[in-house]
């Protein structure tokens, strides 16, 4: 972080010197005024830790939009102030302070892990900076702490399983189990699906709940196979998710007690998981082969930049440049006119490659829940689970 | 609880006690033994994890790569030892603390250099990737059974090395006093070399065996060092029979706290080894 620092510190000092440069000599001047003064995008995000790789994905996405636009949005040029914020939760308002007010970015966007984006709703509340989350589903974000200058690009993380119960109970799972991590995001998620599950007609038999981050499952396992549930939900990702999907079909649960959960626990882990986690039914707003014009548009132009297939998060990243550039069009890049660009930025439509979304009153995005089903080391849309599916909002005195 | 669903969990328990000790074995030598402090524990167990899955992928078979990592992994170790452990062993525990702290940072960034943060899984060596049924939905991983019996052997062999060869001799009065066993003629630079090779390898060797069951992702280390500490301190430093008796009676705690009393599952194992050391603080066959 401290290279990034001092690299930042360099460029500024160059920036500055040739301000003064320019100031001193009068012929040049007048072009100093004549050009709009740059934007400043903070992105705060993880680049190092477990979550390095979505921070990538959401930075490269947005990256590309703006490049897509010839590094301008609203006229204004970009420049990037980028922080490292490790997923660390213990220096979320320390480093959310730090570009905010020692940076002062025009604009903050981030991040993937919820503890840090807590601190981050914090200082963006504090402060009024215009924050856009390109990830965390900290329900609150949009709930409890919604604020006229927070939006969110990608999801609470009560939509991502709420579609799940009705999806079940359309398959004659009538009783389930379900099993996650004993952590704020788990319990969020396992309220999302209990609401849709027992409004569909279903039954929880049992809620497991692990020590966060123990991926010792098998006792769970036995837990499960003693219950005899019609089927089994649940939240896990990343090295979790891999471990789960591959312990649930070595205890030979997988036939006999089908397996649900939020896309995460097939998203950029299907490598991994191999042949256990064929089949297996999930539910995001994201998903492969979606017959999707401005998907196949994305997928290409990501893929020829990088080199790479894009994700969910690249999406998200790719939606929160968009929403950026919509409101400041709308206000001729001018962040001053707070009102009307929170007033543009809240009657958007995105045209999104998920799929077209509007913004809701809270600012969370109100979003087509996708059924998906692993088919080779795709997550292979099904159906549209849920249309529209929008996040209850509780708490937030804007909805 | 039905009898046979509790047989199960003893199952579970005793089953993931072993692979505790597998995971503690490399730091019952290096902590326990040698008496040096090793945070990067957890990095050589990530290491190993991160090796398994390279050399599958280079060559098909599990074993052919388990027996390359084992090489690597000491060649690591003993150039290790000779770069940095080797000047520290007369200083303070602090320096110790302060130069394998170090290290886990600096193996962290390697690895995401080498391998990147993308999570990983390695298969089942092929002829063990199948499932003993055990009830009429329930069946058990044959590999976890393998892991448990080699467990066992680690264990036995370990407390034969130390308690009952000359080998292990040196390296117990060298722990004890090392001025007097170089005195008596004993190259202990050299001893203290292998040892940490060894205990580099017994968890980098824990990080390739459980790769198949636990995947290969970053922070993976961390993740274990903590419960390896619990286990040497709860066996007592030095024992190692006390490691295996810790690690499965911290399995069982595990496996149990997270079926009867799920909301306090992450305390059980703590509580478990403060209740052990209020009631013999030096650790179960520690000696006081």
């Amino acid at each position: 972080m401290s290279i990034l620092d001092s690299r930042i510190t360099r460029r500024r000092f160059i920036q500055g010197a040739g301000g003064l440069a320019l100031a001193a000599s009068p012929l040049s001047a007048p072009f100093v005024l004549a050009q709009p003064a740059r934007l400043k995008v903070g992105l705060m995000l993880p680049y190092t830790g477990t979550y390095a790789s979505l921070g990538n994905a959401i930075t490269n996405a947005f990256k590309l939009y703006v490049a897509e636009k010839g590094g301008k949005l609203a006229g204004r040029e970009v420049e990037y102030v980028v922080l490292d914020d490790e997923s660390e939760p213990a220096k979320a308002v320390d480093n959310a302070n730090r570009i905010v007010n020692r940076d002062k970015v025009d604009v903050l966007i981030g991040t993937v892990h919820s503890g840090v984006q807590a601190g981050m709703v914090k200082v963006s509340r504090e402060s009024g900076v215009l924050s856009i989350i390109p990830n965390a589903g900290f329900g609150a974000a949009t709930g409890q702490m919604c604020a006229p200058n927070i939006f969110r690009t990608s999801f609470s993380n009560w939509q991502t399983t709420h579609a799940l119960g009705k999806v079940m109970i359309e398959r004659g799972h009538k009783t389930c189990a379900w099993i996650t991590h004993k952590y704020a995001a788990g319990e969020e998620m396992f309220a999302g699906f209990k609401e849709g599950y027992e409004k569909a007609g279903g039954r929880i038999v049992k809620d497991l709940w692990l020590p966060f981050p123990n991926v010792e499952f098998q006792a769970l396992l036995t837990e499960i196979a003693a219950a005899k549930p019609d089927a089994v939900a649940c939240f896990f990702a990343g090295g979790a998710a891999v471990k789960f999907v591959k312990d649930y079909d070595a205890a030979g649960l997988k036939a006999k007690i089908p397996l649900y959960g939020n896309g995460f626990l097939t998203d950029g882990t299907l490598q991994a998981q191999g042949a256990s986690a064929q089949g297996i039914l999930t539910t995001l707003h994201y998903a492969d082969s979606l017959d999707i014009p401005k998907d196949k548009e994305f997928r290409l132009s990501y893929a020829k930049a990088y080199k790479l297939q894009p994700d969910v998060y690249a999406v998200q990243g790719y939606d929160a440049a968009q929403l950026l550039d919509i409101g400041l069009k709308a206000v001729k890049g001018d962040l001053k006119a707070g009102k009307a660009l929170v007033a543009a930025m809240e009657g958007v439509t995105i045209d999104s490659p998920r799929g077209k979304w509007k913004m809701s009153k809270a600012h969370n995005p109100i979003q087509d829940s996708y059924l998906r089903q692993v088919v080779g080391e795709q997550n292979k849309y099904v159906s549209v689970a849920w249309k529209a599916l929008e996040d209850p909002a509780r708490g937030c005195k804007m909805a | 609880m039905d009898p046979v669903i509790f047989l199960i969990q003893v199952l579970n328990g005793v089953q993931y006690g072993l692979l505790l000790f597998l995971v503690a074995s490399g730091l019952t030598l290096i902590f326990g033994i040698m008496g040096i402090i090793n945070l990067a524990h957890g990095s050589f167990y990530m290491i190993g994890a991160y090796l398994a899955f390279s050399l599958t992928r280079l060559h098909g078979n599990f074993w052919v790569a388990l027996a390359a990592g084992v090489v690597i992994a000491v060649a690591i170790g003993a150039a290790l030892e000779w770069l940095v452990m080797r000047f520290l062993y007369q200083r303070d525990h602090l320096y110790q603390v302060l130069l394998t702290y170090g290290l886990i940072l600096i193996f962290e960034e390697l690895r995401s250099l080498v391998w990147g943060d993308d999570v990983h899984g390695v298969a089942v060596p092929q002829g063990l990737d199948f499932s003993i049924p055990l009830t009429d939905n329930l069946s058990y991983q044959t590999y976890r059974l393998v892991i448990s019996a080699i467990c066992l052997a680690i264990a036995f062999g370990m407390y034969w090395l130390i308690q009952r060869t000359r080998l292990g001799m040196m390296i117990r009065a060298g722990a004890v006093n090392r001025e007097m066993v170089q005195s008596l003629g004993i190259d202990i630079g050299l001893l203290y070399r292998l040892v940490f090779a060894l205990g580099v390898a017994l968890a980098a060797l824990a990080g390739m065996l459980a790769a198949p069951v636990s995947s290969v992702f970053p922070g993976m280390g961390n993740q274990v060092l903590i419960i390896s500490f619990v286990v040497v301190v709860i066996g007592g430093i030095g024992s190692v029979k006390g490691a295996l008796v810790a690690a499965i009676a911290i399995g069982l705690a595990d496996t149990f706290g997270k079926v009867l009393v799920p909301q306090i599952a992450g305390m059980v194992v703590y509580l478990l080894m403060a209740a052990i050391l209020l009631w013999r603080p030096q650790g179960i066959f520690g000696k006081a």
